[in-house]
């Protein structure tokens, strides 16, 4: 990596002093500051450049160059404008900025073109705000540390601005970590200031004037890059955002060389392994809830949460620390409520999301966005701050028919400064917010609809098949047999008013009214006999009934028995009460009977159960 | 379904059983969903994660499967364990649990319910013992009616012994082999009381599901056989019995051959040979009977003369050629499980790797009570309600019941076939006891109101005869609570008091129970019943719930978790090659390939004794004779797993002397003895030089010293041995937050070059230029 850098430098080198190139002469940078801030690992280099025509045409077009092993690195670029006047009212305009194709400017130049808000005529000067940040221009040097090495990083610039245009005046200044320096180029006008390295001021320089510096410093900053990044946002319009982001992170920093211990890691008061990240702080959006962190084995233990309204900070530990070329993955997920990132407008909605990782100073190489929509959203556009490639595809999820429509965004290269809100607008009617409630209801209305009907008709295939034929006999056996019962039950329930009236008697000695009972008794027990001749009749003839049948004719002649000994008994009461016997010489009259009663009344009882049980 | 089919669908009996039908079915999802939620306190207070050991390998056998289908599945080579052997783990795996979870992915994902393939083999356990509970009620319904079916299924909804394995996450054979097993049961018992062949297939098609699900299948085809014998010796053979078990052996046989890892064990190995020997039986029994019943009395004694002495000598053959056949085989045609079932000293003495599994050693008694608790105690009464009356059925769950309390005495594992007859058992139990003492205060209740009425009118007392009968047992109850007021009113001691005093013609009314002892024992009952409940939930919260790759300790400052398990495998997976191998003691093979995706030498599936040996040996051996080892097969990192730091107790030095013993009983020079100081295992300064210089002291205690200073191991309680050592063969790439996991990687082979260069350099003359030396890399 350094020896490449190191040609390409020679190359430039080279090439500048080739060059001879008048066309974009016309302007003149009349100062130029730059600070180059190197405390992450990011290199984030911002840029004041005052323009000046000098030419005598108007300019619309401002040209932007790095050197191409920076411009290679090159991550994020704006270009901005201030407009009015007085500090006070100054509002920043971006403004467009494309890669220019490098005609007649040597290939180890990077060019970016800049569109001008307005021509610039002559004379007239423009002040410019260019923010770009770099991955990858700190390298770790040497390239394998042991674990008790401090991270050392190399930092390689030009002390001069390298343009394409003559600059008057401009320095630079370099905002180191506040840690330990190991060297720096030191040119003409080089101070170093606490942490911050200055170069300059430099005067009346030529267009393309460049000299290479160097810094060696170390660095402190966690050098997590995500290899792949995928981000799923799934709306839900019964007013949930999910997202779900699975992280590969690697540790980019210098590599590890040699045994990882646990003890020096742990020790104490000097734990050696400075150069290993434990930690990650992720800032997601406020009142974000159901966060999980997870990986493909299990629950991560080791998280912290904070939130207030403001935000929701989640403090993540890797499962282990990560020292210099380790590797981990790890998915969080949280749930964000719909009303804060959902909009309409213009009869359309709108999510209104950030595009990158809410983790700090987090660089990611391959950056997915994927918005899944609901079901049936239609007319689906996107809007971006920036270029990035977009797809679409089919994603099938809980219950789904037609499938969710997925916006897929792709990005490499992405850091922090990405983090700026994407539109996705699609069209959706709320009828389908409907659609899977009442699907799983129709679908548990057929299961019991089909459970109804399947006990209550009749499947078998054969309608003359013995066994069909058996079972429909049986039912009506046992139809019968339920006949039989009740009537069984009535004759007893008879009985009982009988016992009754006989009570009645007792109290009242009015032995008109009992035998008025017993008349009426008498005729309904006909009648019940009758009705059971029939039943009776058909048990005997049926064959599957042969076993019950001799239980059920012993349960009527038991029954018939009962009747004639409890008819015995009521006329030996009544007689005695017409014949006023004493109440004792009664009960020694009817005692056996009584003894007998009871007995049959049991049996029946015992018969009764045993029938029910069939 | 009577009373929706009879003519008057209003009468009040028709109505009793359809609100019966509809509370029994709420019952029953009560049960099944109390069955799936008792079992989620491990998700509730870990987290949805597969657990221990032999999950892990399930678990990936199923992700393979959801992800290339069944054909490759079943051809699937793994060589991703056993390097350099790999193993065929479509031929060698009860296919059972891995189907049922994949197929259950598979009708999801087709629904479009995205569940990942992980939820499904956590949550397959509990969906599965709501499913067995079901199986218990429709068993133990055959047996003794539905009462007892729902007090059973409640009780098995609950039996810790079954929550130990199907919790969710345990994602073991187990959790689906019990509801098999019951189902089976269930299909056998059905047949047995219907004499349907539609019931015979499908219980031929529920014993090649649990064929299909675990090992313990062989208890089936030994305790039905031995069933249909007692059947047959009692004289209740019937053609009922032979529908039932004919069919089952046949087109269970050829089912089972079916599997790849049953194959042709399922005729060939002794486990199987009781089934044929029944079957043969029942064969000649009902040729018997067919005979007897086409012949007269006479002629018959005749024949059956002269077919006994012929069927005699045919036996001895077929008996002598079995034996000779079973004696012919190298375990005499028993699997070493099978045997230590027999004989429980079999294992420790001759299979050190059966013998130092911990679930294969004999239960405690207090792992009775833990594990099945209360039904312990009414296992007894259910016994006896069983014999009253006894019929095929009853006389089955008896023959169960007795056999899995041996088969739980020998090995803890099988406590798990114990707990479903014991819920068995004791639902008929309680449902008996309930129906005695409510059906008596159902009847006094009645009686005492019926009686006051009657004490004003004397000249009639008799009413009702039940009436009658009732008084006079009320006066009598009265006089037996005074007697022996502190019995509780278990009804079999019961009965013989009540019954010469009543003289009853009447058998039911002996039953009956005096009022107050009937309500003593019910709520004794019922609070018999809440311990129970008490102790299974406790069971499954506590005790039964940790998925032990996570470990929590309760401190002052809160919860402390101890995740190092899952830290080193997955450092190992993201940073070590794809093609690494990985060392471990067997016990780490299954999740080491489960969740580091790294290939391992050994694992938990102990088909190559050898193999295992030769890990122990390394571990075993000094570092140079154990690093010489490791790279003749081609490892990479050596994982060892130490708790001297945080004191936990089942880690690798703990384990040492088991690799002791396996690795010396095929290398023989590796002696347990040199490893103990009389016969005493220790690490500290008395131990032996070898166990000292050993690679798995070396590697569990290298710069153990530095912690404290002094090098006290919490968990042997005891300061090391040797405290300040260097290894030579090995170097420390990682090791775990709380050091339990420490992963070592083998040195390049220097020192060899090294001595060879120098010998070089002696030999050649100075003359050679330094350069030469210089381009070594190694200086």
């Amino acid at each position: 990596m350094k020896q490449s850098s190191v040609v390409d430098l020679l190359l430039l080198l080279l090439a500048i002093s080739l060059l001879t190139t008048p066309a974009f002469s016309d302007l003149v940078l009349s100062k130029v500051e730059r600070r180059i801030d190197v405390t992450s690992q990011i290199a984030r280099v911002t840029k004041t450049l005052k323009v000046v025509n000098s030419g005598s045409e108007s300019v619309s077009e401002f040209i932007l160059t790095f050197p191409k092993f920076l411009g290679n690195n090159l991550a994020y670029l704006s270009v901005s404008h201030s407009e009015g006047k007085g500090k006070s009212k100054r509002t920043l305009v971006n403004l467009s900025v494309r890669e220019a194709d490098s005609n007649g400017i040597p290939d180890s130049i990077s060019v970016y073109s800049v569109a001008l808000p307005k021509p610039l005529s002559k004379g007239d000067t423009l002040t410019l705000e260019v923010v770009a940040a770099f991955t990858n221009v700190l390298q770790p040097f040497p390239e394998k540390i042991t674990q008790g090495e401090i991270h050392l990083v190399m930092l390689q610039e030009s002390a001069q601005y390298l343009s394409p245009y003559a600059v008057e005046s401009q320095s630079l200044s370099i905002k180191l970590p506040n840690a330990r320096i190991e060297s720096y180029t030191k040119l003409e006008n080089t101070k170093l200031q606490g942490s911050e390295l200055k170069y300059g001021p430099y005067k009346n320089l030529q267009s393309y004037s460049y000299s290479p510096i160097v810094v060696h410093f170390e660095s402190k900053a966690a050098f997590a890059v995500a290899e792949k990044l995928v981000r799923e946002i799934e709306v839900s319009h019964w007013g949930n955002v999910q997202v779900t982001e699975h992280y590969n992170v690697v540790h980019r920093g210098a590599q590890l060389k040699g045994e990882f211990s646990r003890l020096d890691f742990q020790a104490r008061p000097n734990p050696r392994g400075a150069s290993a990240f434990r930690h990650l702080l992720a800032r997601l959006p406020p009142r974000a809830h159901s966060i999980y962190y997870r990986d493909d084995i299990g629950n991560i233990s080791t998280s912290e949460m904070q939130s207030d309204s403001k935000k929701t900070e989640l403090l993540i530990e890797p499962r282990f620390p990560l020292f210099g070329g380790w590797k981990t993955f790890f998915t969080i997920g949280y749930g964000l409520p719909l009303s804060d990132f959902l909009f309409a407008s213009e009869g359309k909605r709108f999510l209104n999301i950030s595009f990158g990782s809410p983790i700090l100073d987090l660089v990611t190489e391959k950056l997915i966005v994927q918005v899944v929509l609901p079901e049936g959203s239609k007319d689906i556009s996107v809007t971006t701050p920036f270029a990035v490639k977009q797809s679409q595809e089919i994603k099938y999820s809980h219950l789904d028919i037609a499938g969710r429509p997925v916006v897929v965004l792709e990005k490499n290269n992405v850091v922090p400064d990405h983090n700026q809100h994407i539109q996705v607008y699609y069209k959706f009617s709320n009828i389908n917010l409907l659609s899977e409630p009442l699907m799983l209801i129709s679908g548990f209305f057929i299961l019991f609809i089909t459970c109804i009907i399947y006990t209550r008709a009749d499947f078998s295939i054969s309608k003359s098949s013995p066994t069909y034929l058996a079972k429909l006999q049986w039912d009506e056996v046992l139809a019968t047999l339920q006949e039989v019962q009740s009537i069984i039950q009535k004759c007893l329930a008879t009985h009982d008013k009988l016992e009754a009236s006989l009570r009645d008697l007792s109290r009242t000695g009015d032995t008109q009214t009992c035998k008025a009972a017993r008349k009426s008794t008498d005729s309904l027990l006909k009648d019940l006999s009758k009705e059971l001749k029939p039943l009776l009749g058909f048990l005997q003839s049926s064959s599957l009934a042969s076993h019950i049948s001799p239980k059920v004719e012993e349960l009527v002649a038991k029954e018939k028995e009962l009747e004639e000994k409890l008819m015995a008994k009521h006329t030996t009461v009544v007689e005695g009460y017409e014949k006023k016997s004493s109440g004792r010489d009664i009960e020694n009259r009817i005692a056996s009977q009584q003894q007998k009663i009871i007995a049959l009344r049991q049996e029946i009882e015992d018969l009764l159960e045993f029938i029910d049980e069939i | 379904m009577a009373a929706l089919e009879s003519p008057q669908p209003g009468t009040p009996t028709a109505m009793r059983n359809a609100f019966g039908n509809v509370l029994s079915v709420l019952i029953l999802v009560l049960i099944g969903v109390l069955a799936f939620s008792i079992r989620l306190f491990s998700v509730i207070k870990y987290e949805s994660v597969i657990h221990e050991f032999d999950p892990y390998f399930n678990y990936r056998v199923t992700q393979f499967l959801s992800k290339n289908g069944i054909y490759e599945f079943w051809n699937w080579f793994d060589d991703r364990t056993w390097y350099p052997l790999g193993r065929v783990i479509g031929g060698t795996v009860y296919p059972g649990l891995t189907l049922t979870a994949g197929t259950i992915w598979w009708v999801l994902n087709s629904l479009n319910i995205p569940l990942s393939v992980e939820t499904v083999c956590v949550f397959t356990a509990p969906v599965f013992s709501a499913f067995a509970s079901w199986a218990t009620y429709l068993l133990t319904k055959e047996v003794k009616g539905s009462g007892a079916g729902l007090a059973a299924a409640a009780l098995l909804a609950m039996v810790p012994s079954y929550i130990s394995r199907s919790v969710a996450g345990s994602y073991d054979n187990e959790a689906v082999a019990i509801f098999a097993l019951i189902f089976t049961f269930y299909l056998y018992i059905k047949t047995l009381n219907t004499g349907s062949l539609f019931y015979a297939t499908l219980n031929a098609l529920a014993y090649f599901y649990m064929v299909c699900s675990w090992g313990g299948y062989t208890f089936i085809i030994n305790l039905i056989p031995m069933h249909v014998l007692l059947c047959i010796v009692t004289g209740r053979y019937s053609p009922r019995l032979y529908i039932a078990y004919a069919p089952l052996v046949v087109l269970g046989t050829l089912l089972a051959a079916l599997v790849p890892v049953v194959g042709f064990n399922a005729v060939l190995t002794s486990e199987h040979f009781a089934s044929f020997l029944v079957f043969i039986i029942i064969h000649v029994v009902a040729l018997v009977y067919y005979i007897k019943g086409i012949l007269s009395p006479k002629m018959f004694k005749v024949a059956v003369t002269l077919v006994v002495s012929i069927g005699m000598v045919v036996c001895f053959i077929v008996v002598a050629i079995l034996v000779a056949l079973v004696a012919s085989s190298p375990t005499g045609g028993w699997s070493g499980r099978s045997l230590s079932l027999l004989d429980p000293t079999y294992a420790s003495k001759y299979i050190p790797i059966i013998a130092s599994v911990s679930e294969h050693q004999p239960p405690t008694w207090p792992s009775y009570f833990m594990d099945i608790n209360v039904l312990a105690f009414l296992v007894p009464a259910g016994i006896i309600a069983c014999f009253s009356p006894l019929s095929d059925a009853s006389s089955f769950v008896v023959l169960y019941i007795v056999m899995s309390v041996y088969f739980s005495g020998v090995m803890v594992r099988l406590m798990l076939v114990l707990a479903p007859a014991a819920c068995i058992m004791s639902g008929i139990a309680l449902s008996q006891a309930f129906d005695v003492f409510t059906g008596s205060i159902k009847y006094q209740l009645g009686a005492s109101s019926n009686s006051t009425d009657d004490a004003e009118d004397n000249t009639s007392t008799n009413n009702a005869p039940k009436d009658d009968a009732s008084a006079g047992k009320t006066d009598k109850g009265e006089e037996i609570v005074k007697e022996r007021s502190s019995k509780k009113g278990k009804k079999k001691e019961r009965e013989p008091a009540d019954k010469p005093s009543v003289k009853s013609k009447i058998k039911k009314k002996a039953l009956v129970l005096p009022l107050e002892a009937s309500i003593v024992a019910l709520l004794l009952l019922i609070m018999l019943g809440a311990f129970y409940v008490i102790h299974c939930v406790w069971a499954a919260a506590e005790a039964y719930s940790a998925p032990s790759i996570v470990l929590t300790s309760q401190s002052r400052d809160g919860l402390h978790v101890f995740d190092d398990f899952r830290e080193s495998y997955a450092w190992l997976s993201h940073n070590t090659d794809v093609d690494d191998k990985v060392a471990s003691w067997w016990d780490y093979g299954y999740q080491t390939t489960a969740m580091a995706n790294r290939t391992v030498i050994v694992d938990n599936n102990t088909w190559n004794n050898t193999h295992i040996a030769t890990v122990g040996t390394a571990m075993s051996s000094p570092e140079k004779a154990a690093w010489e080892i490791f790279n003749s097969l081609d490892v990479k990192y050596v994982l060892v797993v130490f708790g001297g730091l945080i004191g936990y107790p089942s880690d690798d030095i703990n384990k040492f002397l088991w690799m002791v013993r396996i690795g010396g009983g095929v290398f023989p020079h590796i002696k347990e003895a040199d490893y103990l100081r009389d016969g005493q295992y220790r690490i500290d300064s008395e131990a032996t030089p070898t166990m000292l210089n050993c690679l798995m002291y070396k590697l569990s205690y290298y710069r153990f010293v530095e912690t404290d200073g002094k090098g006290y191991d919490r968990v042997r309680r005891t300061e090391i041995g040797k405290k300040n050592f260097k290894l030579t063969h090995f170097e420390e790439v990682f090791t775990s937050h709380h050091w339990m996991v420490r992963i070592y990687k083998l040195k390049p082979p220097r020192n060899r070059i090294r001595g060879r260069t120098k010998k070089l350099k002696s030999k050649t003359s100075s003359g050679l230029s330094s350069k030469s030396v210089k381009k070594n890399p190694w200086i």
